[in-house]
Formats: C-alpha cells, structure tokens, sequence
C-alpha cells in the first residue's frame, strides 16, 4: 500500500514537472520557428524564387547590386556605362511588354512561341535587360543572368527603404521602423513615467487605505482594457485631437501613438511602481521620520533610494510593453514607411507592420521571410529587456 | 507652515490631482464608448448576424468565436499553468533550475502578442497543418496566457502560510497530501479569481489570432476546431480600419467595442466578488 502511494507520488511529481517545462519550451520553440521562417532572408537573391534578370551574352557586365537594378528600373540609370558596361542606352523589358514588340498571332493562341520570342528579343536588342521568369526561358537562349548581391543583415538593418513588394527588386531595410518604433515608445515613456511614478507615490504613500482602494480596481480596468479598444479611442478622439491641435493635414502620428501607448503602459508602471514603494521597511521610514524629516524629505531620502531597482524594473517593463504593442500602434501612428524626423509626422513600428502585411504575404516567400526577420528582431529587443530586468533583480538579491 | 511642510503639500497635492488625471483617462474612455455604444447594444444586435457589408445586423459569430476562443485556451493554458506554479512554488528548492524556470517564465511574458502571431502561424498553422483553425488560436492565445496563470498560482501559493505546511508534515502527511488537502483548500479563491481575470485578457487579444484564426467576414458558427471564426477583437479592428463602409460601420464598431469593455468590468467584478466570497468560506471553515 505504501509502496503504491510512492508510486503515485512519484508519477504526479512527473507530470507537475513536465508542466512546468512549457514555458521553456516555448520559449525556445518560438527562437527556433522564428529563425526558420526568418534567416532565409538573408543570403538569398532579393529577387522573387523562380525570376531573373538578364542581358544579352555580348553584355560584359556580370554583377549589380540590388541599388542598381533598382535605379536602372526606375530609369535613374540610362546608360550601361554607369554601371561598367559599354556606351549603349539601357533598354527596360520585363514580361508584360512582349506585346509592345510582337503580336498575339506570333506569340500563339497560349503564348507557346513565348520562350522563343524573349530568345529574339535579347539578339535584337543588345542592350537590354530583361526581368522575366526563368521558365520561359529557352534552351540555348543568348543571355546571360545577373547576380546581385544577397540581402545582408545590414542592409536589413540600417536599410532606409522597405518596399516590400516592389518589382524587380524589393527593398527590405528596417532601419524607419526601429526609429518609429523607439520614439514612439519613447514618446510614450515622457508621458506615462511621470504620470505612473506620481499615482504609484500617492497610492503607495500618500493616499489612505480607502482612496486606494478606490484606485486600485481604476489601475486593474486600465490594464484590462483590450489594446484594439485603445487604439479605436485613439482613431476617433486622440488623432482628431492632435490634428487639431497642431493643425495637421493627418492626425495620425508619432504623437498620438505615444499618448495611447502612454496611457496602456501607465498600469504595468503604477503596479510595479506601488509594489516596490511598499517593500521599504517600515522601520527605515520610522527612523527618518523620528530624525524629523518630513514625509516629501523621507520618500525622496529613503523611500526611493531603497525602491530603485524596482522601479527601474517598472520603467524597463513599461517600455516592454510599449515596444512590443501592436494594435493600437497600428490604428494611430498611420505607418508611413519614411523615417520620422519629429513627433508630429505619421511613422510605423515593427510590430505594427508585421500585423498590417503578413497576411498579404506569400507564404515562404521574400516578403513572408522579412516579416519573420522582422519578428526575430522584436523578439531579441524583448530578450535585452527582460535580461536587463533580470539584472537588476539580481543585482538587487545580493545587495 | 515651515517651508518644508509647504513643499510636501504642493507636492503631494500634484501627485493627487494626477491620480485624479489617471481615474479622469479611464473614465473618458469608458465614457466615450459607453455613449457612443450602450444605445447600438441590444438583443439583437448580440444575436444575429452581421448584414450589408458588415453596417447591420449583429456581431453573433464573433461573440461565438471569441466564447469558443477562450474556452479552447482555457482548457490547454489553466490545467498546465496551474499545475506548473504548484510545481516551481511547492517543489522547487531555490537552485539555478528554479531560477532558469522562473527567467523563461517571464522571458515568456514578456514576448510581445504578435511574435506569439507569428508563432503560431509558423508551428501550428504551418508546420502541424492546423491551418487557419480554432485549434491554432487556441493554443497561441494558450501559451500567451500560460505565464500569466503560472504567476497567479505562484502568488496564491506564497501567501499560504508555511506553519500550515509544517503542521500537516508534522501530522506525517506526505508532500502531495498537504498541496491537497491543506495548501490548495486555502490557496484556491485566489487561483481561481486569477484564472478568471486571465480569461478577460484572452478574449480581448487581436494581434496572436490575426493569422492563426481570425476571418474577416464569416457569417456562421463554427461546427469544428478546424474552423476559421470571427471574434470580438478582431472585428471591432476591421469595422474600425477597413471595412467596406466606414462611416456607416461606425455604431456597429460602438457596440462592438462597448460589448468588448463589458467582457473586462463583469469579469473584473466577478473576480474581485468572487475572491471576496470564497475567501470568507476558506476562513469560515
């Protein structure tokens, strides 16, 4: 009998202790789907799977990078001897203008006589450059393919543009939306640290127990409150608001992004805030006070010294939250894709574009992969957050 | 008044009228939807179907799809949250596996809700080939909420008191015996008042089922957990952002955004009532 009851005891402490390994295994679930949907990015032509772009085989030039396709498609590049090639006027072709040079009867009823076409194409004209499936391409054709340079991690990184589905070649830099980001949670952080630490201080040291009960369920509802809510009482009231008020031609900004963002970090802030006031003994406090210190004198003397680190942790989580906010970004901040120079300009943040775009992204394909980049790169900012949290835990243990 | 006293009264002063901001943000914005929204709120407008390009009708599906949303991550996120917290508090000798679990247990918190999006996108709905289903958003939304569930059942456990403990070993009750009949007896009103206010996270989270569940327009419950749904969140962002007809949408987003902040205060107050109620019944028995 007792040897059974072990036995359960045993088993039950299995199960509780498999439990209690999904959190870490999620975590690294998440680290390794991330990175298999993501790094494909990088390493890998820009161009869409299965597409090339091509020149005729007298053409000497063998290498572009992905600048230069793209200045030569946008016609800002006429002339192949700006990009090393002989004095010859660069003539643009992708599939959709075979019609501008043969007719339907010589292409065929179902386009069979295609490949043959593009083959003529390039002998007719020598200083073409061609952006077409490889399919149809012939055997034998007279051209040769263009490699272009692989997408780096920082040309993701510090890349000004992100024109994701631009053709021939897109544009994955990232570098407006880490600016969008950060100063939309920076912006939100000005609002909401001086509101936070102030209602933590008056409900954790000032208020008495009946007007904090009265605050406390005011925090909760606050925290409670679903972020597509925030950011649809953000559309409707804040971004008018601010359109107004600076008399802009859109609303939708840096600035109405930080107050709403504001506003849903306040919660996290007070509680941590409150929660780290309480933990100061009381005999540090009394002792103060006997000194004849006042009130003000103490918290600021003795109260927050010894509260620090927890209130850094509150603000380090506030901006995790800001960070990492997605709906209610996405409805105010109006995700122009330009690298905001001020608070007053429309911007976009990581996050928020993810949610706009990955539904409208093939799966597996450039694009899909940027917005997991993209992800990974969300992600490793939370990791610096809660490490730098864990830090000051740390540190504080020991002192 | 000395100088100091004055000092300490302005600024106290300050301090209160900010609280006082604070309460006035909560209030507007409650306010704001509650007028705007309360007169759109019927019993039809909860029971029928959106209609004419989503400017009529009701919000039927998405209160559906956001019931069977909850439960589904409920059942998954409540039994291995509760059993993961007994486990870490009651098990777990303060070593560097505790602390390991603990630091992914917040590192997991602190991911953002739309990397669980793109997670669950990728595992669930892609690699485990749930597609766009139910059962993917569940268990995304279920993983998001996990942390929170553990740290809830952490916090009910700590404030067991340990002379409880001692005196049930004491009586030569094992282990498992005194988490059940002494710790958890005492620790439950709180567990469960926790597992409540998570579900009204959970039902509020766009961003984790914008790509694992949630469609657009989708007039008709779901019959399987391999069914795509609406849901409350997601809807009160489309009609808000993208649908067809956005002024005429308007009071349709109203309700719906006014029934979303219905969801949060009757769980919060069911919790807090809840907590009060059973917490009496520990004492008295």
């Amino acid at each position: 009998m007792k040897k059974y009851r072990k036995v359960i005891e045993k088993f039950i402490e299995g199960v509780l202790f498999s439990s209690s390994t999904i959190t870490s295994l999620t975590v690294i679930l998440i680290i390794v789907f991330l990175f298999r949907e993501g790094i494909g990015l990088f390493h890998s032509s820009p161009i869409e799977k299965n597409f090339v772009i091509s020149v005729s085989k007298q053409n000497p030039v063998q290498q572009l990078n992905a600048n230069q396709v793209k200045a030569i498609f946008n016609q800002d590049i006429t002339n192949w001897s700006a990009v090393g090639g002989a004095n010859d006027s660069i003539i643009l072709f992708t599939t959709n203008d075979i019609t501008n040079y043969y007719s339907e009867e010589e292409l065929g009823p179902n386009l069979e006589n295609l490949p043959q076409k593009l083959n003529d194409f390039i002998v007719a004209n020598p200083g073409a450059i061609m952006y077409v499936s490889g399919k149809n391409l012939p055997k034998g054709f007279n051209g040769h393919f263009i490699k272009i340079k692989d997408i780096s991690v920082s040309d993701f990184i510090f890349g000004k543009y992100w024109y994701p589905t631009s053709d021939p070649i897109p544009s994955y830099g990232i570098w407006p939306m880490i600016i969008g980001t950060l100063l939309v949670t920076l912006g939100a952080l000005l609002f909401a640290i001086p509101l936070g630490l102030a209602t933590a201080i008056y409900m954790a040291e000032v208020a008495d127990m009946r007007i904090r009960n009265l605050l406390k369920p005011v925090v909760e509802l606050l925290a409670g409150i679903p972020s597509v809510v925030y950011g649809f009482f953000g559309l409707i009231v804040i971004v008018p608001l601010v359109q107004q008020m600076f008399n802009l031609v859109v609303g939708e900004t840096v600035l109405a992004g930080s107050i709403v963002l504001g506003i849903m970090a306040l919660p996290t802030i007070i509680t941590i805030t409150e929660d780290s006031l309480r933990t100061t003994p009381k005999s540090l406090k009394e002792a103060s006070l006997a000194l004849g210190a006042t009130r003000w004198q103490t918290l600021v003397r003795v109260v927050i010294p010894y509260a620090k680190s927890g209130i850094s942790t509150a603000i380090i989580l506030g901006i995790g939250r800001a960070i990492g906010e997605t709906m209610a970004v996405l409805m105010v901040t109006g995700n122009a894709s330009n690298i905001p120079h001020s608070f007053l300009v429309p911007a976009r943040t990581i996050p928020a574009t993810i949610a706009a775009e990955l539904g409208e992204a093939s799966y597996g394909g450039m694009h899909f992969k940027a917005l997991f980049a993209l992800g990974i790169v969300l992600f490793l900012f939370t990791i610096i957050i809660n490490f730098t949290v864990e830090f000051i835990k740390n540190k504080q243990r020991r002192t | 008044m000395t100088k100091k006293r004055l000092i300490q009264k302005i600024v106290f002063t300050t301090f209160g009228l900010i609280s006082l901001m604070v309460v006035g943000i909560l209030f507007a914005i409650l306010g704001f939807i509650a007028i705007r929204g309360l007169h759109v709120v019927n019993w039809e407008f909860l029971t029928s179907m959106p209609e004419d390009g989503m400017t009529k009708g009701g919000i039927f599906p998405a209160i559906v799809g956001t019931g069977s949303l909850v439960l589904g991550s409920m059942v998954f996120a409540f039994p291995i949250g509760v059993l993961s917290g007994i486990y870490t508090h009651e098990y777990l000798k303060d070593s560097w596996f505790k602390r390991f679990i603990r630091m992914m247990t917040n590192n997991l918190s602190g991911i953002p809700s739309i990397v669980f999006g793109l997670f669950g996108m990728a595992l669930f709905v892609n690699y485990l080939s749930f597609g766009d289903s139910i059962l993917a958003g569940s268990l995304t939304l279920g993983l998001l909420t996990l942390p929170v569930v553990i740290r809830t059942t952490e916090e009910a456990l700590k404030s067991v008191d340990d002379t409880l403990r001692m005196g049930s070993y004491a009586l030569g009750a094992t282990k498992l015996q005194t988490i059940r009949r002494v710790v958890l007896p005492v620790a439950y009103p709180n567990i469960i008042t926790g597992l409540i206010l998570s579900i009204g996270r959970v039902s509020g989270e766009t961003a984790p089922i914008l790509f694992t569940v949630a469609a657009y327009f989708l007039p008709k419950l779901p019959s399987s957990l391999s069914d795509q749904v609406m849901a409350l969140p997601y809807h009160l962002y489309v009609l808000a952002t993208s649908g067809t007809n956005m002024e005429q949408s308007r009071p349709m987003a109203y309700g719906t955004a006014f029934v979303l902040i219905a969801i949060v205060l009757i769980i919060n107050t069911a919790a807090s009532l809840l907590r009060r109620y059973l917490n009496k019944k520990v004492k008295m028995d």
